[in-house]
């Protein structure tokens, strides 16, 4: 990593900014008393300024981390982040929570790796219980090429520094009592590739955790607001139209996964990113069944069990463009006949619940994270079907790009320009992982 | 589940189908001679349209054949179908992005009226 220069200073929050009132078992017995009515709100809900040195297009997880990012390393408050509905109603509180950094090639591998680490600490700074459960992440492998393929992934990830290892069917078994193992089925399970660390986390917690946290530093939160313009003068934005009218902004970040291209046409900005349906879906709540997360890529179904016991399932995109948040039936029969395939146990399983989230996705299935051609516009987008275990560290990244003009070493090679110069990330190719 | 008729065969079920993304991309004729954002351009940039979106598809499990539609990328309806080669048909695009505040005092709280032409309220 470089050496860091000190933060520049965009200008100041104008008056106080509110004191950060935070959870305790003092507080929590005080309210008790009061039968939990007496309970502050998280955030304030102001009327916007004329003006923010940054605005923030996105009240998801990675806009409002990076909102917070922005206050809290870069000493950048006068932020304003808008969102076009309710905090965390687009994918934050629509993916499958699954926090993980077992990725192949190397740029993933340490801005993921980033990410799970601070999520590994994130309950204790923010002072909000974001439910991290480290409880891991098992990959199957159904083929020979396959296993070999994990092994390597293995290897490649200690390189980097990363807890991985290779489970037998023998550990499936202690591991993952109910997982099919007989041999009998069509793609048989053979090994799996364990990272312990990985797990799951509130994916509602996260966004109003770092919600909370960055309104403590000052930043404006406007929900109900929707951008319906950029404004721009020659090469430069100067503010953002919206449906509350003209805000001002030195910096505008699109943080908005699904309509990144929404938001950069405004601007006549093209990006390789594409719109599409990622759908999931939970089932009753059952007894204590998976232990950790089970992933596999060949027959295409992840699972976990949330602390209620619902079974919560998702698998891959619909293939056709779309901005319908709905997808179609066969996606959701192809990763349920998956999952029964490898659960057998799961067969009779009542199902509560099926929704989609419009993900976008990049040729590459890795994320831009970067500046652009005009001045003062920054995006973040492009993450694909696997947006939420990056939230912090997308925010962290992101919060640096905007705050010095540069990427950090992180999200150096995120940019755009690997699209022209032929240095695509590429894990859809590489790292077999479920996108 | 989206109804979809393939030119050739009459309507089918979409299990049937493959959807190959944007129609009417042009292989530059001299790819030497583009430079590296051109060709980018060519490869990677496609249309992201919220609202009507040509595109192409193939009937892979049928007559495999390709062919083009145009579809609402918001409702998933489908508003025509030709076949390759044919000219787009002329289509009014549709825009889902709502109305803009008037330029008042930023200050002032917005009109509720403006958040009607939702994306929800649909």
């Amino acid at each position: 990593m470089p050496m860091l220069k000190p933060p520049p200073r965009l200008g100041g929050y104008p008056g106080k900014a509110p004191r950060l009132k935070r959870y305790s078992i003092v507080e929590l017995a005080r309210n008790a008393r009061g039968h939990h009515e007496g309970w502050w709100e998280a955030w304030r809900s102001p009327e916007p300024k004329p003006r923010y040195d940054v605005v923030i297009v996105g009240g998801g997880g990675h806009g409002l981390a990076t909102a917070y990012y922005l206050a809290k390393e870069h000493n950048i408050r006068n932020v304003a982040v808008i969102e076009r509905g309710w905090l965390g109603g687009g994918n934050t509180g629509r993916n499958t929570t699954i926090v993980r950094s077992n990725y192949l090639q190397d740029e993933s591998a340490a801005l993921y790796e980033k990410s799970l680490q601070l999520f590994e600490g994130l309950s204790a700074d923010l002072n909000y219980n974001v439910m991290f459960s480290p409880r891991g992440l098992l990959a199957l492998c159904h083929t020979p090429h396959e296993l070999r393929e994990a092994q390597r992934r293995c290897h490649a990830m200690r390189l980097n520094a990363i807890d991985s290892e290779m489970v037998t069917l023998d550990g499936l078994k202690a591991m993952v009592p109910v997982l099919d193992l007989s041999g009998s089925k069509r793609y048989p399970v053979l090994g799996g590739l364990l990272q312990r660390r990985g797990g799951v986390a509130r994916h509602d917690a996260v966004a109003w955790g770092f919600a909370r946290g960055a309104d403590a530093f000052g930043v404006d939160i406007i929900q109900n607001c929707e951008v319906t313009g950029i404004r721009r003068e020659g090469d430069r934005v100067t503010g953002v139209e919206t449906t509350r009218g003209f805000i001002g902004a030195g910096k505008v970040a699109v943080v908005a996964a699904g309509h990144t291209t929404t938001l950069a046409d405004m601007v006549g900005l093209r990006l390789p990113i594409h719109s599409h349906p990622l759908q999931a879906l939970v089932s009753e709540p059952v007894k204590p069944l998976l232990p950790c997360v089970v992933m596999s890529a060949q027959v295409h179904v992840y699972l976990s069990q949330s602390d209620k016991g619902e079974v919560v399932m998702g698998a891959g995109i619909d293939l056709f463009q779309s901005y319908g948040q709905r997808g179609s039936l066969p996606v959701l029969e192809g990763q349920l006949a998956a999952a029964c395939e490898l659960f057998p146990v799961l067969s009779r399983l009542r199902m509560l619940r099926t929704w989609a989230g419009i993900v976008d996705i990049c040729p590459d299935a890795s994320p831009v994270i970067a500046k652009t051609p005009i001045e003062g516009f920054y995006v973040n987008g492009g993450w694909g079907t696997g947006g939420f275990k990056a939230t912090p560290g997308s925010g962290y990244v992101f919060a640096h790009t905007i705050a010095r003009n540069e990427p950090h070493a992180l999200n150096a090679r995120y940019g755009l320009e690997r699209f022209s110069g032929g240095l695509l990330i590429d894990e859809h190719a590489a790292a077999g992982v479920a996108h | 589940m989206l109804l979809i008729t393939c030119p050739f065969c009459g309507p089918r079920d979409e299990s049937e189908f493959a959807c190959g993304g944007e129609a009417h991309i042009v292989r530059p004729a001299d790819p030497a001679a583009l430079t590296d954002a051109q060709w980018a351009d060519y490869l990677f940039m496609r249309k992201n349209v919220k609202g009507v979106h040509f595109e192409r598809w193939m009937h892979s499990h049928g007559c495999r054949r390709w062919f083009n539609a145009a579809r609402d990328t918001v409702t998933h309806q489908f508003l025509a179908f030709y076949k390759m080669g044919e000219q787009a048909p002329d289509i009014a695009p549709v825009s889902y992005t709502a109305r803009p505040a008037p330029r008042t005092d930023p200050a002032l709280p917005a009109d509720p009226a403006l958040h009607t032409d939702r994306e929800g309220a649909r």
